[in-house]
């Protein structure tokens, strides 16, 4: 019998399984598009069929690291810019585990930029979802890494000389296999993305637009936005590599002009997870590893007989 | 001084095979019934530059490098023959051979490849004089020419063993059995030619020299292996299924000696795109319930600060192993040094709770980290292995037995689903894991992990109340912190129950002690034993428990002598000023010898060093340091 019995577990999942009994105390600001994260995941949820005890949330620092507390699965708020390397390993120890990681632009494309590129070139199974509200919230206003070019801020106050980071086309290029952006005002596409950014199998990154009604006033609310999927205007192939890439340059120059871009940009279905490609080398066993401590019948060898032949 | 002894050095460049050919040599003589051990000197390059190895065989037991060495097997440094304009070696295909003048003893013997190194730029360079002076008896061989006629130049190390052996008077016996197991074909057998042709063109020379090759027997199997081996082993046997890391030197070989294990153990190794996601993975893994390390050198270590203090406040079990090398910044990446003892103990923001131990040896390294582990795994703490770049690649024989003990796979303090159940849960639905006062009087809380049912709880790095979330009340912050910390009485009392690290040395009582942590201790025992020999009226003790630090063991002990010397690795004074914060006194009581030239200390330094300090006379030697007691 698995020592992890919630996992895979059939019923039917209720959304308000996933707010805790009771609120912690609420540390976003009225307006804040972080709800919208929240409402899409809880969502989300009975859609996958997933239930809190086999969900574990990976947050980094921030506001957005705050969803922790406000979603009731198995929680690890990390360390800034570090939820990705926990989550991944976790991923690894325990396969069955439904892993989902979020943090904010500064957590995902500053400080955490090196692992979001190489959580996505390894292709892990993991759904990553950065809160992108064009600024740095809980430290009061700073430019982050997709803050407009000339953007203002107490420490950028001759506006910003660098031009903003490009998540969708970056992760491309890095390797993610599911690639969407949607906006906390759209909040029926943002909950069938995050359904299929977890039922996808390796790495879908999520870039959330969320406002920041207290410190990036003059940003864009994200609206009117446009789905792409449903626009006539973009016939694009979204499992066609040139095609999402193009639909990726549009996106990210245009919502610096104004207009939101939402919707899926590209999926690849072919490629197997990082887990699976290290099992098929035998480079990870086939059982839940994590599952072995919890086995009384598991074999543990022992050194001395395995591996000191060659120092005799 | 000491007689009866073997300390064969092999010197030549990087890549000229001078490691492989070590290893050989010293499991050869281990096969003959000879305790050995290996001590290695190499450049941070890939390929050329001054390398070199000693193997150090006697019939009792070894546990230092010895004082010089008395063969030198000097094959020259094939590397340095550049073809490339850019390129300028000079004279660096020499070095191999002046660089180790200063330490081969007198009456000596040096044994040089010929056909590498000319005859007229090694009269430049003043071997004739050297070996006048001291006595030395030099033999030219054309190692390079006998590897050739069988084939490949590659093969002048084995020449250089089967001249060694009929200089001698050892049998190729032990040789020919390990060519025969490691090689097989063409190789083998040109192997073999060479060693035999090599053998009996030395055995013609002859060379009267008063070398004595000692002769023993063990009186059960034996096994020769490095730190790292040892490590890697001891975590394996506890359990331990996930590593993950970047390379760094000397970091590095536990890295790969995990890495290439842990898969047909059933477990994962990841190497990572830097040190903090190295250490953040690990704190993924044991999250979700596996017994997981990472490890680093210096630089990398100073990255996992960040992910050290997580698992602090999150109270998520791992191991980190820290392989020592000289510092600051870079340093220099091959030479040993004990400097990283501060900063492996107080890295990290707040008040902090971590394990520290400090493996003296291999066969410590094997029993500690299983220490760490069970520590790590049953207390929910951050555990650190620190040893230095000097154990990670020594080589030493011990009984195979040392290593037959059962595995231990138990995970700690984690629940079974069933006892989640029955255990206590917030009106929010979470789990409380973080108790302020576990049930059975403990400071520990046990754990739930991601799956289980009912067991959801957050981990934070913020303060947090009992079920995770987050949390400043100050009472609740007060009942955390107690908690967090009153855990390392706990392990303490632990320790002193189950297993002591610390090692005593020589008489119970003396009038002097000689305080020493970590690689320099089988050094300082040597030294102990010959200052008594002397006269002097010494005892030693080797301390491993850097943290939590055995005050009781080392104030008795301090107050057992009437002065103490300390022994360490470094500029200054770490684990001696460590010792003065822990104890609160004996700042009056201890001195410190100090080294820190990149190479360790040979017992003789420690015998000169400790003479001089009691004579109150300045220490002859200049790549010493000696620093009196400075008082409370």
């Amino acid at each position: 019998m698995s020592a992890f019995s919630a996992i895979n577990e059939e019923r039917e999942i209720e959304r308000d399984e996933f707010t805790p009994g009771i609120e912690p105390q609420a540390t976003w600001c009225p307006g804040c598009g972080d709800f919208g994260v929240l409402k899409a995941l809880k969502q989300a949820m009975p859609e996958v069929g997933k239930n809190p005890d086999e969900v574990a949330l990976f947050t980094g620092i921030g506001c957005s690291g705050k969803l922790n507390s406000y979603f009731n699965s198995y929680g690890f708020h990390t360390i800034h810019g570090r939820s990705l390397p926990v989550a991944r390993a976790a991923k690894l120890a325990n396969p069955n585990l439904e892993v989902i990681a979020a943090g904010g632009d500064g957590d995902g494309y500053g400080i955490g930029g090196n692992h979001t590129i190489h959580t996505a070139r390894e292709n892990h199974d993991i759904t990553y979802i950065v809160f992108n509200n064009e600024i740095f919230g809980l430290t009061k206003g700073q430019t982050s890494p997709t803050s407009p070019k000339g953007h203002k801020s107490k420490t950028q106050p001759h506006g910003s000389a660098k031009s903003p980071i490009r998540p969708l086309s970056q992760q491309l290029n890095a390797g993610a296999t599911y690639i969407a952006r949607t906006a906390a005002v759209n909040p029926n596409q943002a909950k069938e993305i995050i359904a299929e950014a977890i039922e996808h199998d390796g790495f879908a990154h999520i870039d959330f637009l969320t406002q920041c009604p207290t410190w990036n006033k003059d940003a864009k609310h994200y609206v009117p936005y446009t789905d792409v999927q449903q626009s006539d205007e973009f016939d694009f192939d979204v499992s066609d590599r040139a095609e999402a890439a193009e639909m990726m340059r549009k996106t990210e120059e245009r919502l610096y002009e104004g207009e939101v871009l939402t919707g899926r940009m590209y999926i690849e279905d072919e490629r197997p997870s990082y887990g699976e490609e290290k099992r098929q080398i035998g480079e990870m066993p086939e059982e839940p590893l994590a599952e072995r401590y919890f086995d009384e019948d598991a074999e543990w060898e022992r050194t001395y007989d395995n591996l000191l032949e060659h120092h005799k | 001084m000491t007689d009866n002894e073997l300390i064969w050095r092999i010197a030549g460049g990087s890549g000229d095979g001078i490691d492989s050919t070590s290893q050989n040599f010293a499991k050869a003589l281990m096969w003959s019934g000879l305790n050995v051990f290996t001590h290695r000197h190499y450049p941070s390059r890939i390929r050329g530059g001054h390398t070199y190895v000693e193997v150090r065989a006697k019939d009792e037991p070894v546990q230092s490098r010895g004082d010089g060495y008395n063969f030198l097997l000097a094959l020259g440094d094939s590397f340095a023959r550049n073809p490339q304009e850019e390129a300028y070696y000079g004279k660096e295909e020499l070095k191999p051979l002046y660089e180790n003048f200063d330490d081969l003893r007198e009456g000596g013997v040096l044994l040089y490849d010929e056909g590498l190194l000319d005859e007229e730029d090694v009269d430049e360079i003043g071997l004739e004089e050297a070996a006048e002076e001291n006595n030395w008896h030099v033999v030219p061989m054309d190692l390079r020419g006998i590897a050739k006629e069988h084939g490949r130049e590659i093969m002048r190390n084995t020449a250089g063993i089967g001249a060694t052996a009929a200089i001698l008077d050892i049998s190729t016996d032990e040789f020919e059995k390990l060519i025969k197991q490691n090689m097989s074909g063409d190789m083998q057998e040109a192997n073999l030619n060479v060693l035999h042709d090599a053998y009996e063109a030395a055995s013609e020379l002859d060379i009267d020299h008063d070398i004595e090759v000692p002769e023993g027997s063990h009186d059960e199997e034996q096994v020769i292996l490095s730190g790292s081996n040892a490590i890697s082993y001891g975590a394996i046997d506890e359990g331990c299924r996930f590593i993950s890391g970047y390379p760094m030197t000397p970091w590095t070989d536990v890295f790969t000696i995990m890495s290439q294990h842990l898969p047909s153990f059933g477990g994962i190794s990841e190497q990572v795109e830097d040190e903090i996601a190295a250490a953040a993975l690990a704190l993924g893994a044991s999250h979700a319930g596996v017994k997981a390390m990472s490890g680093s050198s210096g630089g990398g270590f100073a990255l996992m600060s960040e992910p050290l203090g997580l698992a602090e406040m999150t109270e998520t079990p791992i191991v980190l192993v820290e392989a020592m090398r000289a510092g600051p910044s870079t340093g220099m990446p091959t030479k040993p040094e004990q400097a990283d003892l501060e900063h492996v103990l107080y890295t990290s923001q707040g008040d902090s709770a971590r394990v520290v131990f400090a493996p003296a040896n291999i066969r410590e390294c094997y029993t500690q980290t299983r220490s760490a582990f069970r520590i790590a795994y049953e207390y929910q703490i951050p555990a650190i292995v620190i040893y230095d770049q000097k154990i990670q690649g020594e080589l030493r024989n011990l009984p195979a037995s040392h290593f037959d003990e059962e595995p231990n796979a138990d995970p700690g303090s984690v629940l079974t689903e069933e006892e989640i159940q029955d255990a206590a849960h917030h009106s929010s639905g979470k789990f409380q894991r973080f108790l302020h006062e576990p049930e059975d009087g403990s400071n520990v809380s046990p754990r739930s992990v991601p799956g289980q049912k009912d067991g959801r709880f957050l981990a934070t790095g913020n303060e947090h109340n009992p079920s995770g979330h987050i949390s400043e009340d100050p009472e609740n912050r007060i009942a955390q912190m107690n908690r967090r910390l009153n855990k390392l009485d706990d392990i303490r009392a632990d320790l002193d129950e189950n297993t002591s690290h610390q090692t005593y040395h020589g008489p119970d009582e003396a009038d002097y002690g000689i305080l020493v942590w970590g690689s320099q201790q089988g050094t300082v025992f040597e030294a102990v034993d010959r200052l008594n020999e002397n006269g002097h009226s010494v005892k030693a003790l080797g301390v491993s428990d850097m943290a939590p630090y055995p005050k009781e063991e080392v104030s008795e002990w301090l107050e057992s002598v009437d002065e103490a010397l300390v022994v360490e690795m470094n500029a200054t004074a770490q684990f001696r000023g460590l010792t003065q914060k822990e104890l609160g006194k004996y700042g009056d009581k201890m001195s410190s010898l100090l080294k820190y030239n990149g190479n360790p200390f040979e017992p003789a330094e420690i015998v000169d060093g400790f003479e001089s300090s009691i004579d109150g006379e300045e220490l002859a030697a200049s790549n010493m340091k000696y620093v009196p007691a400075a008082g409370d």
